[in-house]
């Protein structure tokens, strides 16, 4: 059960805080939503989790005759791109919000056109204002200069743009436009099929596509009042291990890449590809999709599958463990990683980082361990946390979560060994009408969050995804005062996705 | 240095033997169509979440809309759509990708095209259009160890000014069709447009709209469409060998 506030949007400042503050309470998710249609004006919900794990949600109705809110983020930090985009997408205002600029449209965006509202209609397409305005504010001064980066970059790389301002090397300041790829997914979904909507979930973010499917999926679930069985519950949390798995060990080979270690690159790219061989051969895809669905799984892993799982995994740690023995060993590159793009400790924590960013500097957030959900249980999962919040940090973050993996498969795996044959879907049937749940997966990068909502006949009416990807709001203070030769590597650290956060 | 040195020459050789053997079998590749078995029912473009088979007169199915979910066959009651084991092949039209023909055996001919090319050097830029990053992945992964797409003369470059082909991923959304134009503005020419994936070949799975596009060919000149939902790396290189057939035969 949801505790649930319901507050004059006047209030939402103050409540919101007292939360922060007297219950030790963390922000989630927020999200706007346009409820006109049924009589009401724009929604806004603000949920939080308790240190118990239990949410609550602060919930509010914006006039929509004049769309305006006082913005939570000057006493709630980690509320700050939540805000801004729900002015974007919904043209809902929040007033003294410390940086109203535009997130996820860009600069030739017409002015007073909100695609998440109702009336707006998804398929049409936009054209372009000839005035683009808010160029980014950049640093001035002295000797000053700036470089411009992106969106396409030299590398096989996902897009965005990055304007670095500093003298000679040293980085004064980054500003990042993101949302290049932004799709259109979650205005997509108002209206659509809830097994339509599986698909784009799934193709949310490539590398986080079976997270994402099974966040959308417990979403659904707990809409439905339906939980799939055991046997389904394990098999998602082994392949959501194998997908943390093959993320990870690449993570670790892209970061020899950010310092220019070929060998260290191309001996980590083994490794990765023989887990994603791995994934292809007993799930069928390479990405995982195809494998989650609302109810359960859509695949089984059969007797031989366990048993591939399980040699592969030995043979893939071991290897693992000579090849991370190998990097440590190696000096040159290691100390490019000490003291590199600090992410500090009280920032992380007030602007909610999530993931691996969060835990390496020392904030102890894993929804497996807080909100353990699929077949894991209380316990199951420790955090791994680290002090420094350097980039060498988040490497070893990294490379201790792939030994959590590998024992967590062999753990689930003798589970799965005991349970037998069941039904692998449990029927969703239609969903409730004009009611909310959300579903929260730790991905690779951290914890996704998808919001969904049902209207007046339980179709869905707005889906909300908060990836772990909105750790983005936090690279930039992590680059500042660092060399801009280190930026690659201090942005393969975080390892984020461009296509989670963009949607 | 050294001790990755070292453990480099305990490893042995990762690098894949294809083409010269077949690429994994995997089961969740594009259906196979028997037409003999089809009585134009229509479950399966009911259940096709992209819109990727039509049955009106007759079957068809669009492989490059196709994202390999396997609902059709999970619905098909006669069992003319069976699973897929193969990747779909690049093809160099959209219209090539719309027939319901089966995936012949490319095996030898590809070798011969891939021997014919070698030596050759060919350079390509990667352009995302605004993907999931699934394809992206998947080009990475063409450079790896394992597929290393060098061994076939193909090298990814820095810069557009440097190459010969355009790989794009990605619908074309609205916040990159400027970029990817002048992306491709950059190149001299002669230069190549190859579409990686469902979307790129054709705007799937995302429905068109405010961001998101119809794909490359709606933007620009597409030399190759590669399926797939993301295409294995095999299927990757397989489109640029077959790029690159294309220029040795317009010569």
């Amino acid at each position: 059960m949801i505790e649930t506030q319901t507050i004059e949007a006047d209030a939402l400042p103050d409540s919101c805080v007292a939360l922060v503050r007297d219950r030790q309470a963390r922000l989630v998710v927020m999200t706007g939503t346009d409820e006109r249609e049924r009589g009401r004006g724009f929604g806004l919900y603000y949920v939080f989790a308790l240190p118990s794990g239990e949410f609550v949600s602060i919930e509010a109705q914006v006039d929509p005759v004049r769309p305006e809110f006082p913005a939570v983020t000057r006493v709630v930090p980690a509320a700050h791109w939540y805000e801004r985009e729900v002015k974007d997408l919904l043209g809902v205002e929040p007033s003294g919000h410390p940086d109203p600029r535009r997130l996820v449209l860009h600069d030739d965006w017409p002015h007073g056109l909100h695609p998440l509202r109702k009336d707006f209609d998804g398929r049409r397409s936009v054209g372009r204002d000839p005035h683009p305005h808010e160029p980014l504010t950049g640093v001035r001064g002295d000797g000053v200069m700036e470089v411009p980066v992106g969106p396409i970059h030299a590398g096989i790389i996902e897009p965005g743009h990055f304007r670095f301002g500093g003298v000679g090397e040293l980085v004064f300041q980054l500003e990042a436009r993101l949302f290049y790829t932004h799709r259109g997914i979650e205005k997509a979904a108002e209206g659509a099929s809830v097994e339509r909507v599986l698909f784009l979930a799934e193709r949310i973010c490539g590398a986080c596509s079976l997270s994402n499917a099974v966040a959308y999926s417990q979403a659904i679930e707990d809409l439905a009042e339906r939980r799939p069985g055991l046997r389904a519950r394990i098999i998602r949390s082994v392949l959501l291990e194998l997908e943390r798995l093959y993320n990870h060990v690449g993570d670790v080979a892209n970061l020899c890449a950010g310092a220019a270690l070929q060998l260290g690159v191309y001996q980590g790219g083994v490794l990765k590809e023989r887990l994603q061989e791995l994934n292809a051969a007993v799930a069928g895809h390479r990405y995982l999709f195809g494998v989650a669905c609302p109810g359960g799984v859509r695949r089984d892993l059969d007797i031989p599958a366990q048993e591939r799982i399980g040699r592969e995994c030995v043979a893939i740690e071991s290897e693992f463990r000579s090849y991370v023995d190998a990097l440590l060993e190696t000096e040159s590159f290691m100390e490019r990683l000490v003291g590199t793009g600090v992410l500090d400790h009280g920032l992380a924590d007030e602007l909610g980082a999530v993931g691996v960013a969060a835990r390496a500097s020392g904030v102890a957030r894993d929804v497996r361990a807080s909100h353990p959900y699929a077949a894991l249980r209380p316990g199951m999962v420790r955090p791994v946390v680290r002090a420094e919040g350097d980039v060498r940090a988040r490497m070893l973050v990294r490379v201790d979560e792939v030994f959590g993996s590998f024992g967590l498969v062999r753990e689930l795996l003798r589970e799965l060994a005991e349970v037998g044959p069941a039904e692998l879907v449990a029927p969703i049937g239609p969903l409730p009408a004009d009611r909310w749940a959300l579903g929260m997966v730790e991905s690779p990068r951290g914890e996704n969050v998808h919001w969904v909502m049902t209207g007046a006949s339980g179709e869905i009416t707005r889906y909300r995804v908060r990836s772990a990807s909105y750790n983005w709001a936090l690279v930039p203070f992590a680059v500042a005062g660092n060399l801009l030769p280190d930026f690659p590597l201090i942005n393969k650290s975080f390892e984020l996705c461009y296509a989670c956060l963009d949607r | 240095m050294l001790s990755l040195l070292r453990r480099r020459l305990r490893l042995t050789t990762a690098t894949s033997r294809w083409p010269a053997v077949p690429a994994p079998l995997i089961d969740r590749a594009q259906p196979v169509f028997d037409a003999a078995r089809c009585d134009l029912n229509g479950a399966c473009a009911q259940v096709c979440p992209v819109g990727a088979i039509s049955v009106d007169a007759r079957f068809a199915l669009d492989r490059a809309r196709c994202i390999s979910c396997s609902r059709c066959i999970e619905v098909c009651p006669t069992g003319a759509l069976a699973q897929g084991l193969a990747f779909a092949a690049p093809k160099r039209t959209r219209n090539e990708l719309l027939e319901p023909a089966g995936i012949a055996a490319r095996g030898e001919e590809l070798a011969a095209r891939a021997h014919r090319v070698l030596g050759r050097s060919l350079n390509v830029r990667h352009l995302d259009a605004g993907s999931c990053n699934g394809c992206d992945w998947e080009i990475n992964a063409t450079t790896n160890a394992v597929h290393d797409v060098q061994r076939f003369g193909i090298d990814f470059v820095a810069s557009p000014r440097h190459a010969d082909v355009l790989l794009v991923t990605g619908t074309v959304t609205r916040n990159l069709e400027i970029a990817a134009r002048r992306t491709y503005d950059a190149m001299s020419t002669p230069r190549l447009v190859v579409a990686v994936g469902a979307c790129a070949a054709s705007g799937s799975p995302y429905p068109t709209g405010y961001a998101s596009g119809e794909g490359a060919a709606s933007i620009l000149p597409v030399d190759v469409f590669i399926p797939g939902c993301p295409p294995r790396p095999e299927a990757i290189i397989e489109g640029l060998l077959l790029a690159v057939g294309r220029i040795v035969s317009t010569r």
